[in-house]
C-alpha cells in the first residue's frame, strides 16, 4: 500500500495525508492538534509535551517517523557511489549496521544529514529530512546504481527510552537485547518482515521499527499492549524536539540551512562548522566537497557550533550571542530548559574565532536564522 | 488657468504620475499633460462593455510595484489594494496539465507527478532565481552609475555595485554573468528534465520580448518577472482591486493632494526648447504651458523623434534613438464572459483557474510561435497568459459574470511589413479565441464582448512605440547604465531642464514605478530641493 500516490491528479485536494498510524494517533491525541511534516499529518503533542518528554526519558515514548524521506540504494556500485556522495567512509558501515552521515556540495556546504542503513550486503537505505532524489540522481553519473525513493512504502516508529528494550522483548522480539547501538536486525511480525534498528534521536536507549504500511496499526497495537505496564506513551514532535536538543543533535532547517535551499550562501554550513568534523574522512579518496573541506581544515572554519550552558532559568530561543565586550558573536539556533540537567541549554552557531574554547558570552534579543 | 509651472510631466502613465507626485510632494507646482481622456497609460481600467464591467486593458497583474513607493505615496489611503492570487496552470494538448499551487507540499507533489527529480530540482531553481533577484532588487531604486565618468558619485556607485557583486561569492558571480546572457530554454535545461515542467517556467522569459525562448538574453527577462513581490513573497503576483487602473488612480490621488494639476484630452505636440534649455510644451490643441523642468514619460523614440524639433538635438544622439530596440511582440484580448469557462483538463473548481493559465506543452512549441513573429505574422499557435481576475476581485464584473484577460505572444507590429488592417486584427482575435475554445469547449458561447489589441492599438492608445509593452526591449545592451542609451541612464535628456521618467529608462518596464521615482530624485537633486523619494529597502 502506498499512502501517497504522486500520480493521482487529485492529490491537491489534501495538502497533507494521514500517516499509516493515523487512526491510532487520533485515539491518543487528546489535544486534537495536528501539525505537518512533509506529506503527512503529525502530532505536536498528544496531551502534554513535557509529560511526553518524561515518558521518553523515564520510561518509553513512541514517535511516528514515517514522514522521514527514505531512499533505497542498490546495484553493484552502491558502495563506491555512496562513498562519493557522503563525507564519511561508508565501507566502515558493515551489513547490519547503521551510520550517521552528512553530504555536501562541491563547496563543502552541507546539503543534509541523515542515517545510512546497510540493510544487507550492498543494499542501503538513506533517511533524511529533505527531499534528495535530484541530488542523488545527479551523482549517479559513472556508477551502476539504482535509487528509488520509498518514503511512502515504509511505516516507521521511534520507540525511545529506558524501558524500550523490555517492551520490545515482551512484544516477542526474541534476542532484541543483543542488538548493539547502531545495529539493525529483522524479525518476523505476524508473517511480515519487521526491521528493528537500535537508533534514535534522543540520546537514550531506543529503537526504530520499520514495517510495511499495511501492518502499521497492528504494530502500534502490539507495542502499546506490551508496554502497558512499562510506561509507554505516544510522543509528539514537541517532546522529541526537547529530547534531541538535550542530546545535542542538530536539525536541518533549524540549526543549519540545507545548501540547496539557502538563498544567502553565507547561511550554509560545512560539517566542521556543525561540529561534525568526525564524519569527514579524507583518507577514503574523492568525495563531494573534499577539496573545499581540506582547504577549510587547513585554513580554519568560519563558524563553530557550540553547546551553551546559560545562567538563569529562561530558555534562550532566538537569541543573539555577544562577547563580554558586546561584540556580535553569533546566534542561538535551538534552545530549551533542560529538565534533566536543570539548566537552560542551547545550540548556537558562533562566528570564528568565538566558541573555539570555553568562554563566557552574553545573550540578547532574538534572531531567527533565515533562509 | 496659469500657464507657468515649476515642472511639466508629459504623459500620465504610472511612472509620470509617480514622478509628478514626488515633485509635488517636494513643494513644486507640477502640471501633468496626458493625451488621452483618461490617465494611467498601460496601467488602466476602462469600462468598454457596460458600466459595471471593468477591464485591465493593458497590464493586468502586479508584483513589480516598489513597496517603497506604495508606502511613501500612501497609495493605500487613495484606495489601492493588491490582492495576491493563487497558483497557475500550464495545460498540455494531451489533456494533462501542471499546476503551481500555493501550498509548498502540494506544489512539490504536483511537479513530482510529472517528474520526481524535477520536484527536487525546483528547490534549487527557486533558490538560484531568488539569489539573482535579491541582487538586482537592491539597485531598482538607485540611479545607475555612468561607468565612463570620473564624478565621485559615479565612482562611488560603481564601487557599491562591485562590492555587492563580490558579496555574492565566486560561484554566484559566474552564475550572474551567465544569467544575463543565456536563453531561458538553456537555463531551464540545467535544472529540469520534463518538457511540461520546463514549459511552465519558460513563458516569463519571453513575455513582452521580441525574442524566442531559445534566444540569448531571455533568462534575464524571466528574472525581470520574478524580482517583484507581494508582501515580501518574492516572485508572487497579485491583482490590483478594481483593475490595474486603481494603481494610477491612487497615484493621481496623491499627486492631486500635493497640489498637482492634470490636463487630459490633448497630447504634447512639441517640447519647447530655447537656447538649449527646455522651456515648456505645446499641445496638439495649441495650448502652451511653460516650465524650466520638462519630464517625459513617453518612450524614448516618441519623446525625441515625435515631440522634439530635430534641430534642437544632436544628430548622433538622434541616430542612437532611432536604433533603440523597441519592437512590438505582444497582443491582448479583453473579454467579457457570461459565465465561467470550463477547461476540460482542469478539475472542476480547481484553485488553479484563479491564477495564470497557459496553453503550451514544450519550449519547442513556444519557439515555433516565435518563428511566426519573425515571418511577420501573429503566432498561429500563440503563447497566452490568461487570467480571470473576477474570480478573485468581485468589483470587476456583475456577480456570476467574468472578465478574462488574455495576453498573447507573439504579435508583430506590422503584418508582413504592412500596417495591420481591421480585418487582420479580427482574424488575430479569432486565432486566440479558437485556441482557447480547443481547451475549453463552449468558451465562444460565453463571450459577450471582446477588445482586441495588437501592437497597432497599443501604440495608438498608449503611445507605446511599435507596441513594445516595456517601452524598449529588456536585453543587456539596453539595461542598467545602457538604458535607454549609454551616457543617458541618469534620467537627464540631452537638453538642459529635460528629463525622462518612463519605462524606457532604468530599471525598465512593468508596473514598477522605479523609473518615475528615480527620475524625481535626480530632478530634485539638480534643483537642490529636499529629496522626497525614499531609499530602497534592502532585503535583510
Ligand atoms: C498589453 C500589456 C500588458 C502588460 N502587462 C503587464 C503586467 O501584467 N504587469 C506589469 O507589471 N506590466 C505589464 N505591462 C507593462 C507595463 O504596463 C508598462 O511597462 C508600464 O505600464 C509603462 O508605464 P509608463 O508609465 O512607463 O508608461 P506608459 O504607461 O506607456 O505611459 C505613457 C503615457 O504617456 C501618454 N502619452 C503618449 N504620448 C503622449 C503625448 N504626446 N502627450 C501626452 N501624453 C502622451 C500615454 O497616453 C500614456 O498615458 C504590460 C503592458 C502592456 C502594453
Amino acid at each position: 500500500m502506498r499512502t501517497v500516490n504522486f500520480s493521482q491528479h487529485d492529490h491537491y485536494r489534501n495538502a497533507v495525508f494521514p500517516s499509516p498510524f493515523h487512526a491510532r494517533q487520533k485515539e491518543h491525541n487528546q489535544l486534537r492538534e495536528w501539525s505537518r511534516w512533509s506529506d503527512y499529518l503529525s502530532v505536536p503533542a498528544y496531551w502534554c509535551a513535557d509529560m511526553e518528554y518524561f515518558a521518553g526519558r523515564n520510561a518509553c515514548g513512541v514517535f511516528d517517523i514515517t514522514p522521514m524521506v527514505k531512499h533505497l540504494v542498490t546495484g553493484p556500485d552502491a558502495l563506491p557511489y555512496l562513498n562519493r556522495l557522503m563525507t564519511r567512509d561508508v565501507s566502515k558501515i558493515k551489513p547490519g549496521r547503521v551510520g550517521y552521515s552528512v553530504w555536501c556540495n562541491e563547496q563543502g556546504r552541507v546539503i543534509d544529514d541523515g542515517t545510512i542503513f546497510h540493510l544487507e550486503e550492498g543494499v542501503y537505505r538513506i533517511c533524511s529530512q529533505e527531499h534528495q532524489i535530484d541530488w542523488f540522481m545527479t551523482n549517479t553519473l559513472g556508477f551502476d546504481v539504482n535509487i528509488v525513493e520509498d518514503t511512502h512504502d515504509v511505516a516507521a516508529l521511534a520507540v525511545q527510552g529506558p524501558t524500550s528494550c523490555a517492551i520490545l522483548k515482551d512484544m516477542g522480539l526474541q534476542g532484541i537485547e543483543d542488538l548493539t547501538p547502531f545495529g539493525l536486525t529483522y524479525f518476523d511480525f505476524e508473517g511480515t518482515q519487521l526491521m528493528v534498528s537500535r537508533t534514535g534521536y534522543t540520546g537514550d536507549l531506543g529503537y526504530e521499527l520499520w514495517i510495511g504500511p499495511d501492518h502499521a496499526e497492528r504494530l502500534w497495537d502490539r507495542l502499546f499492549d506490551a508496554g502497558k505496564h512499562r510506561g509507554i506513551k505516544a510522543m509528539g514532535s514537541d517532546a522529541l524536539e526537547l529530547l534531541r536538543i538535550e542530546a545535542g543533535f542538530i536539525l536541518a532547517g533549524v540549526d543549519f540551512l540545507p545548501a540547496m535551499e539557502a538563498v544567502r550562501p553565507s547561511h550554509t554550513r560545512s560539517p566542521f562548522e556543525l561540529g561534525l568534523g568526525w564524519l569527514v574522512h579524507f583518507d577514503k579518496g574523492v568525495f563531494n566537497g573534499r577539496r573545499a573541506l581540506q582547504e577549510e581544515k587547513e585554513k580554519g572554519s568560519r563558524f563553530h557550533l557550540v553547546k551553551l550552558d546559560i545562567d538563569g532559568n529562561k530558555p534562550a530561543n532566538q537569541s543573539f550571542v555577544f562577547t563580554k565586550d558586546e561584540k556580535f558573536a553569533g546566534t542561538v539556533t535551538s534552545a530549551m530548559w533542560s529538565p534533566s540537567a536543570k539548566a537552560s541549554i542551547a545550540l548556537a552557531s558562533l562566528e570564528a574565532p568565538h566558541g573555539k574554547s570555553d568562554s563566557r558570552l552574553e545573550l540578547q534579543g532574538h534572531s531567527p536564522l533565515q533562509q | 488657468m496659469t500657464k507657468k509651472y515649476d515642472a511639466i510631466v508629459i504623459g500620465a502613465g504610472h511612472n509620470g504620475l509617480t514622478n509628478g507626485a514626488y515633485l509635488a510632494k517636494a513643494g513644486m507646482k507640477v502640471l501633468m499633460v496626458e493625451k488621452n481622456d483618461f490617465i494611467g497609460g498601460a496601467t488602466v481600467s476602462l469600462e468598454l462593455y457596460k458600466d459595471d464591467w471593468k477591464y485591465s486593458n493593458c497590464s493586468y497583474v502586479c508584483s513589480l510595484l516598489r513597496p517603497e513607493v506604495y508606502r511613501s505615496l500612501n497609495l493605500a489611503k487613495y484606495g489601492l489594494q493588491i490582492v495576491p492570487y493563487g497558483g497557475s496552470a500550464t495545460i498540455a494538448q494531451n489533456g494533462d496539465y501542471i499546476g503551481s499551487y500555493v501550498d509548498p507540499d502540494v506544489a512539490r507533489r504536483e511537479v513530482a507527478r510529472h517528474s520526481h527529480r524535477d520536484a527536487d530540482a525546483t528547490v534549487r531553481y527557486d533558490r538560484d532565481i531568488m539569489r539573482q533577484c535579491r541582487f538586482i532588487r537592491q539597485f531598482l531604486l538607485r540611479t545607475p552609475p555612468d561607468p565612463t565618468s570620473f564624478k565621485p558619485r559615479d565612482l562611488l556607485e560603481m564601487m557599491y555595485m562591485g562590492k555587492e557583486a563580490m558579496k555574492l561569492g565566486e560561484d554566484l558571480i559566474y552564475d550572474t554573468m551567465r544569467f544575463y546572457t543565456m536563453s531561458i530554454s538553456d537555463f531551464l535545461d540545467e535544472y529540469f528534465e520534463n518538457p511540461l515542467v520546463k514549459a511552465s517556467h519558460s513563458g516569463s522569459g519571453i513575455i513582452g520580448s521580441a525574442l524566442g525562448v531559445m534566444s540569448p538574453g531571455t533568462a534575464y527577462v524571466l528574472l525581470h518577472h520574478a524580482m517583484g513581490d507581494v508582501d515580501g513573497s518574492m516572485g508572487a503576483w497579485g491583482f490590483a482591486r478594481g483593475g490595474m487602473g486603481a494603481i494610477a488612480d491612487a497615484m493621481q490621488g496623491c499627486f492631486t493632494e500635493y497640489g498637482g494639476q492634470t490636463v487630459t484630452g490633448s497630447g504634447v505636440k512639441q517640447i519647447i526648447v530655447k537656447n538649449g534649455r527646455a522651456k515648456g510644451v505645446v499641445l496638439e490643441n495649441g495650448d502652451e504651458y511653460f516650465a524650466d523642468v520638462v519630464v517625459s514619460n513617453l518612450t524614448l523614440p516618441r519623446t525625441f523623434l515625435e515631440c522634439m524639433d530635430p534641430k534642437d538635438l544632436d544628430p548622433g544622439f538622434l541616430k542612437k534613438v532611432r536604433n533603440f530596440k523597441i519592437r512590438g511582440s505582444s497582443g491582448k484580448l479583453n473579454i467579457a464572459l457570461d459565465g465561467l469557462p470550463r477547461f476540460t483538463a482542469l478539475p472542476e473548481g480547481s484553485e488553479l483557474a484563479r491564477g495564470d493559465m497557459h496553453l503550451i506543452d514544450s519550449t519547442e512549441r513556444l519557439e515555433r510561435a516565435y518563428d511566426d513573429w519573425k515571418n511577420g505574422i501573429w503566432s498561429q499557435d500563440p503563447y497566452i497568459d490568461m487570467l480571470i481576475p473576477s474570480l478573485t476581485d468581485p468589483t470587476m464584473t456583475p456577480p456570476g459574470k467574468h472578465f478574462m484577460s488574455v495576453f498573447v505572444q507573439y504579435v508583430p507590429p506590422k503584418v508582413h511589413g504592412k500596417d495591420w488592417t481591421d480585418d487582420q486584427v479580427h482574424q488575430f482575435g479569432q486565432t486566440v479565441i479558437n485556441q482557447i475554445e480547443e481547451y475549453a469547449p463552449g468558451f465562444k458561447d460565453l463571450i459577450l464582448h471582446v477588445e482586441i489589441r495588437t501592437p497597432r492599438e497599443l501604440e495608438d492608445e498608449v503611445g507605446l512605440t511599435a507596441g513594445n509593452i516595456f517601452q524598449g526591449e529588456l536585453t543587456m545592451d539596453q539595461l542598467l547604465f545602457n538604458r535607454p542609451l549609454p551616457g543617458f541612464a541618469q534620467y537627464r535628456g540631452p537638453v538642459r531642464g529635460m528629463y525622462m521618467c518612463g519605462s524606457s529608462t532604468s530599471p525598465g518596464g512593468g508596473v514598477m514605478a522605479a523609473p518615475g521615482a528615480n527620475a524625481a530624485r535626480e530632478i530634485l537633486g539638480d534643483l537642490r530641493k529636499t529629496n522626497t523619494v525614499p531609499e530602497g529597502w534592502l532585503d535583510d
